[in-house]
């Protein structure tokens, strides 16, 4: 069974020896980085916008769980969703690997993985990331 | 807009609801009719049409005007998400202060999809992988409101209960029963920490106003001081552009804010001259959002605006006098219009057991996808 990225350029591919990582743009001129990422920096105008790989770790900013199943979702529900701050600077938006709401909290380090979300009609697995819990940062 | 005067001539509403029985033509019809007939304003009398729609597709408010026989002037249709038709309203008042129009048309309608909005805006892949649930963002913007701005689920579901408690008198909205906190907390959970009580329904609906150099028939004659639109600026990760990133640092004012600022300048009123407010009440947390950005309290002091019952028809600011969107629904290209409306009749004084005694200072904001914003201020 083949694995497929949900869209490209979004994060390392599988085997990558940077790891699971998200790929961001980082703009020449102002240093700041974007998510997905682009030819122009959305907050310079700059050009020539080079991708960077991401730190995997993180910590949750904002999050919720969403109950029910929005219309086009292909994985499971309930499922977490959330902002992730990044020591980039940058806060990311993604699902979150975890539901429970006593679990999930303001600052909760966090680390990317990327995992198959669902099946698509072809029979491949279709990749996404999200953020889980890291349990080894205490 | 200090060119010339811009008066509202005559208003129309269609009521919000579902109505299975009639396309989206037919409410807007409704809503134009009653705007024409009320300024006394037929074929000929007006020079230009603007039209503010989401959902509606091609030539949606030529459909509307031609089948009333009405064609024939320019018409423009306008898109700017949930500030549709504030952008409507924008375009329409600028032609008449600039004196390239004597009197135009402006009007909203929807017919929306049940559930949770389904939008052209996310390519497949972001619905694919749950980036598109607009309730999941609403719940994020309030948990900040829970850290920042000292807001409870209590007060989450007070916002909820007050602006039911406000569309019980109001025969256009569509849920028109009280609401208990009970009820609201005890709901089913959307996304934590909003309930389903705490979010308002997409649903159906039209609303129309005439805009004229000169005062209406009906007295007394309200005037349109500022009626203004902005989009964001990228850098916050919240922001209603529902971008998959933003900046921890610098977080830049958003387009609710900077509409307004524009829009107190416009007008050359303060929040503090504010005598009754309809604003954007997506959610409960949006409720408070809004207040906070529209500078009627401090920025973080939206908890404690809920907690002393500002915006409460007793409080120092009725915020939502009509119900708000939780209690009409949110019919999009409608909905920043159907707030015009009710704003007129406050103005007026005939909004009956509504009426917020005196009031003759409004203001108007809807925001949404886009991002777009808008903000209107009216006076008699």
């Amino acid at each position: 069974m083949a694995q497929v990225p949900i869209h490209p350029g979004l994060f390392t591919p599988p085997g990558d020896p940077r790891g699971a990582r998200l790929l961001a743009g980082r703009c020449p001129a102002c240093g700041k980085h974007h998510f997905p990422a682009a030819g122009t920096c959305p907050y310079c105008t700059a050009e020539g916008c080079e991708p960077v790989a991401l730190g995997a770790a993180g910590t949750l900013y904002l999050y919720t769980v969403v109950n029910a199943r929005p219309p086009g979702y292909r994985g499971d529900v309930p499922y977490g969703f959330g902002i992730v701050e990044l020591p980039e600077g940058l806060r990311v938006v993604s699902r979150i690997a975890e539901t429970d709401l006593d679990v999930l909290q303001v600052g909760l380090p966090v680390k990317l993985e990327i995992a198959p979300l669902f099946t698509n009609d072809a029979g491949d697995e279709v990749l996404s990331f999200a953020y889980r819990p890291d349990e080894t940062v205490r | 807009m200090s060119a010339r005067p811009v008066y509202v001539a005559g208003v129309g509403i269609h009521p919000f609801g579902r109505f299975e029985d009639k396309d989206v033509t037919a409410l807007g019809q409704a809503a134009v009719r009653d705007a024409l007939s009320e300024a006394g304003v037929g074929r000929g009398g007006f020079q230009a049409a603007f039209c503010g729609t989401v959902y509606t597709g091609v030539a949606a408010g030529h459909k509307v005007l031609g089948g009333l026989g009405l064609s024939g002037v320019p018409i423009v249709n306008v898109e700017a998400g949930c500030a549709s038709g504030g952008a409507a309203l924008g375009l329409g008042a600028a032609a008449i202060a600039s004196g390239q129009r004597d009197c135009v048309l402006v009007f909203g309608m929807e017919k929306m999809p049940r559930g949770i909005i389904r939008s052209s805006f996310f390519p497949p892949w972001c619905e694919e992988a749950g980036f598109s649930p607009a309730p999941a963002y609403f719940a994020m913007r309030a948990r900040r409101l829970m850290l920042e701005s000292g807001v409870t689920r209590e007060d989450l579901a007070r916002v909820s209960v007050k602006n039911h408690a406000h569309g019980v008198h109001n025969p256009y909205a569509m849920y028109r029963k009280p609401f208990t906190m009970e009820m609201v907390l005890g709901a089913q959970m959307v996304c934590d920490p909003l309930t389903l009580f705490m979010l308002c329904s997409p649903n159906e609906g039209a609303a129309a106003v005439v805009l004229s150099a000169r005062p209406g028939p009906v007295a007394p004659a309200v005037q349109v001081r500022a009626a203004v639109l902005r989009s964001h600026v990228p850098g916050s990760a919240l922001g209603e552009h529902t971008p998959m990133s933003g900046l921890v640092a610098d977080e830049p004012p958003g387009p609710t804010e900077t509409a307004a600022r524009e829009a107190y300048e416009l007008a050359g009123v303060a929040p503090s001259d504010l005598d009754v407010v309809e604003l954007q009440d997506t959610d409960s947390g949006r409720e408070i959002l809004s207040i906070e950005e529209l500078g009627l309290c401090p920025r973080g002091g939206g908890g404690q605006f809920v907690a002393d019952g500002a915006g409460e028809m007793t409080g120092r600011l009725p915020v939502n006098p009509s119900g708000g969107l939780l209690s009409k629904g949110e019919p999009l290209g409608a909905s920043a219009l159907g707030q015009v409306v009710e704003l007129v009749w406050q103005l007026r004084g005939v909004a009956g057991k509504r009426q917020v005694d005196g009031a003759r200072v409004a203001l108007g904001h809807t925001v949404g996808r886009g991002a777009n914003a808008s903000v209107v201020v009216l006076t008699r």
